[in-house]
């Protein structure tokens, strides 16, 4: 019972807070990703809807995390507009197919991880 | 043992003797177990070898009280229900789970680090058939992760130890061993022996580790997504890591594969919810698991969807190297991508430094394998950050004097660029020509060929 009124609360504060359009977001890279980022698996970032669109999208942020993030192979990360095949994207740990994808909007608080998935071992 | 007074090759002959007489009561024990295998089946009484060793009768012996015997229902032999009984205890899983478990069939396809810790699991909690698949040969540096082998199975077929392995914890399982790779052309024929399912609707276990990471999903199960449905292209080579280039510790498949054992008992003895629709996301170094949800069954999906037209034929004929880009073979790349005089044979390299020649020797691998083991007076400058730290390149040619902001490149000392295997030292040696550096050469095949051409006491990793 307390976890379900938690995740309530937490969902309201979400909401409010997404009116500020001030958008941060925690991304997580995974799988090998991280390795095309310094090894840093885990990016805060601060980001505001592009002129005129109301809210923030997954294409936006893909091809902001391409520009600031990626130091390296970018053809690891993207292909086209979108990711390369083999990443999964998971907006609050839920495939982006579930969504939307691209046009997933973001809010505030958003947990975004892209993750490249393994092979064997 | 008197050590001392004995030779290294006599005792190579007394372990190869005695591993031969070893391999011989392997067989004499293989072949006796099928014999008692096939009394057990008959009529006359079930003989089973009790825990403290001891051979013991039991069965129909003695009429009247084998008719006042305990009644079970369940079909479980007093053995078995011993053998199982802290599984039995549990009410969650309890005899149904145990009746179903031994009536299923298993297919572990590769007996590596996720293969190992699963085959003793689902070997010792009772799968009544257990298929193992793999075509490679145990390997010194297999162990750390692949526990089911050990070293007296150096060098021989990892599904022959794997299957005495699980014979020897469990006698009661059947073991169908498969010496071969898992491929299109006879992946039908290996899962057909297999019969509970219809060959493409087997549920599919599927693990994975490399480095300190795993994930984990059930695919094909209950009206879940295939992994066609998840990925339906396959990812470029380039971003399909190997342990045996980017490094795995040893627990993290271990843990994975354990995982995916209890995925498959769950499924084989239809008890609890398994793990489909979702992927377990597991990062050892943050000691984090996470559970994501994944998209469902797609109806455009070519291998499971609505209009799928895959048939047995087509599926056998499908080139599965090609359609993923990715060799079969667990050879390392080799790539080829200089003229031959830009390039030298590590015998060659040996003969000038045996001859005074001087030069300077840039191993491009990444520090943490440079700490490994390099050879003398090579000085480490990883192919990533070449670009950046070409100034010590050109100091240590001894073209320090020659003050200007362009970085000289050609002195009278040779430049030589090694790696492990010789692939990242071809694309040094690329960049180091467009730069200006001219005579740099790289070493064909790396400190592998140093290894194995010049000296066979260098630990090749």
């Amino acid at each position: 019972m307390t976890s379900f009124r938690l995740v309530g609360v937490i969902s309201i504060v979400t909401l409010i807070r997404s009116f500020k359009m001030l958008m941060f977001f925690c991304l997580f890279l995974r799988g090998g990703l991280e390795l095309l980022c310094d090894s840093v698996k885990i990016h805060n970032v601060d980001l505001e809807p592009e002129n005129g669109e109301k809210q923030l999208t997954m294409k936006h942020l893909l091809s902001w995390v391409r520009t600031n993030l990626i130091k390296e192979r970018p053809e690891m990360f993207m292909k086209g507009d979108s990711v390369r095949p083999g990443v999964l994207v998971l907006v609050n740990d839920c495939d982006w197919e579930l969504s939307g994808q691209l046009d997933t909007t973001l809010e505030d608080k958003d947990v975004v991880v892209f993750i490249s998935t393994l092979h064997g071992g | 043992m008197e050590s001392n007074s004995v030779s290294p090759a006599e005792i190579i002959r007394k372990i190869e003797s005695l591993k031969s007489s070893k391999n011989d009561i392997e067989r004499q024990i293989s072949a006796l177990e099928a014999q008692l295998e096939k009394l057990n089946c008959n009529d006359y009484g079930r003989i089973t070898q009790s825990s403290n060793g001891e051979i013991t009768s039991n069965g129909s012996t003695c009429p009247l009280v084998s008719s006042l015997g305990p009644a079970t229902g369940h079909g479980l032999a007093p053995d078995m229900i011993y053998r199982y009984s802290r599984q039995l205890l549990l009410p969650s899983f309890g005899v149904q789970g145990q009746a179903n478990l031994l009536k299923s069939s298993v297919l572990v396809i590769g007996a590596g680090g996720l293969g190992s810790p699963a085959l003793l699991y689902l070997a010792a909690c009772g799968v009544g058939r257990i298929g193992i698949v793999d075509h490679d040969v145990v390997e010194l540096n297999n162990l750390h992760r692949q526990i089911i082998h050990t070293e007296a199975y150096i060098g021989k077929s990892k599904v022959e130890s794997a299957a005495a392995a699980c014979r020897a914890i469990n006698s009661n399982v059947e073991i169908v061993e498969h010496r071969e790779a898992f491929r299109t052309t006879n992946a039908l024929d290996i899962v057909r022996k297999y019969p509970s399912f219809h060959a493409y609707k087997l549920p599919l276990v599927s693990g994975a580790a490399l480095g300190l990471e795993g994930q984990l999903t059930v695919y094909n199960y209950n009206g879940g997504p295939c992994y066609r449905c998840l990925f339906p292209t396959p990812p470029p080579t380039t971003a399909c890591q190997r342990c045996s280039d980017s490094g795995v510790l040893g627990v993290v498949p271990g843990v994975i594969g354990c995982l995916q054992a209890l995925e498959a008992v769950k499924i084989a003895s239809a008890v609890g919810d398994p793990l489909s629709g979702r992927m377990l996301l597991f990062d050892a170094l943050s000691a984090r698991m996470r559970i994501v949800k994944i998209r469902g069954k797609s109806a455009q999906c070519e291998a499971c969807g609505d209009k799928a037209a895959l048939n047995e034929r087509q599926f056998q004929e499908i080139e599965y190297e090609i359609f993923t880009q990715t060799p079969f073979s667990t050879a390392p790349l080799k790539l080829n991508l200089l003229p031959l005089e830009a390039r030298i044979t590590s015998k060659e390299y040996y003969q000038r430094v045996v001859g005074g020649e001087p030069h300077v020797l840039v191993d491009v691998r990444p520090a943490h394998h440079y700490k490994i083991v390099s050879l003398p007076n090579s000085i480490n400058i990883p192919l990533s950050s070449l670009e950046g730290r070409l100034p010590e390149i050109s100091d240590a040619l001894g073209n320090k004097e020659v003050e200007t902001k362009e970085v000289t490149a050609d002195s009278g000392r040779a430049l030589y660029v090694v790696c492990r295997r010789g692939n990242d030292s071809q694309r040094a040696v690329q960049y180091l020509n467009k730069m200006g550096f001219n005579s740099a050469k790289d070493i064909i095949g790396g400190l592998q060929s140093w290894a194995d051409d010049v000296d066979p006491k260098f630990p090749m990793y």
